[in-house]
């Protein structure tokens, strides 16, 4: 063999891949931040998702496979689900949005399997003798489901879908108004909003005690838009706010046919 | 110039060819099963589950079937031509030795382009179907006004395709083209196929390791100096797969600016002419 031998050869290459790693070094930590920067490479893999995934699972979601693994685990509790087994299903949950934490979609089934399904399926719970637990457990579900959609808003902060079905379980599940029409003023404000989530802010704000001049300024700003924004809903309301605002007949709606009367 | 071309592309086509007669294209009938099948198992959930989920299982499926074959095809290149000879043939014609490893990896390369193309010409068109069905739906159930008709039917749209898909795709393919070129290098050195693969699989499963072992490294803090060490190792010798892994979060809603693709499409192209450059520097003094 001329020149070097082959293992010299085997040295120079091996010196040649540490060179250009340190060349490439500065590169790779500018490209790291740039793809973080962008929404990319957000997850950290830590020992509590190991223990929660176990350690294939966990190799995989480390091998590039973080999607697949979530997708898979959200197919397993899917599966729970069909057992009402909802204890795993929370904690799959947990596990899919850790995997996948810019996912809309994983955020918003999970609150809602939690705050709707697993809260209604409490109150039913036949081997819970106890209405004051099972209102407790009920409560508890609720709550786990406004936790989901609450750091899913965390970690998808420009996202009026989640503002929006926040919105809708403060309001249908716990009827706190006030934080229903501040969380669709929120998701209104977003682009890609649909044009319903205007209505719901007024809609709630009327339900709020001592909002109502708010509420009416609202209604009647719907109401100015004419059109579609006429809904017999907002109607209704703006006519309740008129009567307990007390405001002077000239300055009331006249009582007209809705132009949309199936809308929200 | 034009000579030395059309030698590599006479040995990338040969390789080629050596490639598909070993009927390695049949694992794309099981990627059309996982992707069909997958669609229709995933009809009983929501359409945007099953549109998330049909994303996740098929680029999953993708990165698998490609690093797979990037490492398989190429590990048993250079051993196959030393047992039938056909590499003694070869060389002793003017064919020098970086231009016959090009060519093998020219082989592997379009092997990869290939199946990357049917892959996601099959994925996209199962995916088309589902957004029609999806549509048709939408108009059917939808009960608001016009507006907001047309925006779940552009939310529905955005949902299913984006070019980022499409980018997504392409980093898959260059990450397997860098393998190959990677375990060219090892098979230049290794005595086996089988040790190619296991150096090179290793070596895959430490590189998507190597963004945290050169973090770890460069913090410094609180670490004993053979932990910096061995990070320092890691982070030096080994690619930095995770930077091409955009799939994950491109399925979840990000989009890829144009800056970030081209950058990792240029780091992947380094990477492997590097390596190929190497596994050119160990072979021409190897004794066959």
């Amino acid at each position: 063999m001329s020149g070097p031998s082959f293992l010299s050869r085997g040295l120079l290459a091996v010196l040649c891949l540490f060179a250009s790693g340190a060349i490439l070094l500065p590169w790779q930590k500018e490209l790291q931040s740039a793809a973080n920067r962008a929404g990319f490479h957000s997850v950290s893999l830590g020992i509590d998702l190991r223990e929660q995934i176990g350690q294939s699972g966990f190799l995989a979601a480390l091998s590039g496979f973080r999607s697949p693994v979530a997708a898979y685990l959200w197919i397993e509790a899917h599966a729970a689900w069909e057992k009402t087994e909802w204890g795993r299903m929370a904690a799959l949950f947990n596990t899919v949005t850790t995997l996948q934490p810019h996912s809309l979609l994983y955020w918003d089934i999970a609150a809602w399997h939690m705050a709707w399904n697993a809260s209604a399926s409490a109150l039913e719970d036949k081997r819970q003798p106890s209405d004051v637990l099972r209102e407790r457990t009920r409560r508890q579900y609720i709550e786990m489901g406004r936790d989901f959609l609450e750091r899913g808003i965390r970690n998808n902060g420009e996202s009026a879908l989640l503002h929006e079905r926040l919105g809708i379980l403060l309001r249908d599940k716990l009827d706190d108004h006030a934080g229903a029409a501040a969380e669709f003023a929120k998701a209104a404000r977003l682009p890609g909003a649909p044009s319903y989530l205007k209505r719901f802010v007024a809609y709630e704000t009327s339900k709020v005690p001592g909002r109502e001049k708010e509420a009416y300024l609202l209604l009647r700003d719907l109401y100015e838009q004419g059109g579609m924004m006429r809904t017999p809903s907002v109607l209704s309301r703006l006519h309740e706010m008129e009567s307990k605002l007390g405001i002077p007949q000239p300055e009331r709606i006249p009582a007209v046919a809705p132009s949309h009367s199936s809308l929200p | 110039m034009t000579g030395a071309l059309s030698r590599i592309t006479a040995i990338g086509l040969n390789a080629f060819t050596g490639l598909v007669r070993q009927k390695v294209f049949y694992f794309l009938l099981i990627f059309a099963l996982v992707v069909i099948g997958n669609s229709a198992f995933l009809a009983k959930f929501s359409f945007q589950e099953e549109f998330q989920m049909l994303k996740d299982v098929a680029l999953g499926a993708m990165a698998v079937f490609l690093c797979l074959l990037a490492i398989l095809t190429t590990a048993n290149l250079l051993p196959r031509d030393l047992e039938d000879r056909t590499i003694f043939t070869i060389l002793s014609k003017p064919v020098p030795r970086h231009e016959y490893l090009l060519g093998k990896l020219l082989g592997v390369v379009i092997l990869l382009a290939l199946s990357t193309l049917v892959m996601g010409l099959l994925f996209i068109t199962v995916l088309f179907l589902r957004e029609q069905a999806a549509l048709v739906e939408t108009r059917a159930t939808f009960t608001g006004s016009p507006h907001d008709l047309a925006l779940a039917l552009d939310a529905v749209r955005r949902g299913v395709f984006s070019w980022d898909l499409v980018a997504a795709m392409v980093l898959l393919l260059l990450k397997s083209i860098l393998l190959a070129s990677l375990t060219l290098l090892v098979s230049t050195f290794a005595t086996s196929g089988i040790f190619a693969i296991l150096v090179s699989s290793s070596a895959y499963f430490i590189g998507h390791l190597q963004a945290t072992a050169r973090e770890y490294w460069m913090s410094g803090i609180g670490i004993h100096w053979w932990t910096r060490v061995f990070t320092a190792l890691v982070a030096l010798l080994f690619p930095d797969l995770q930077a091409f892994n955009l799939s994950d979060d491109i399925v979840a809603g990000t989009a890829v600016p144009l800056g970030l693709f081209f950058q990792t499409l240029a780091l992947g192209v380094v990477y492997t002419t590097v390596y190929y450059a190497v596994a050119c520097f160990l072979f021409q003094n190897r004794e066959l």
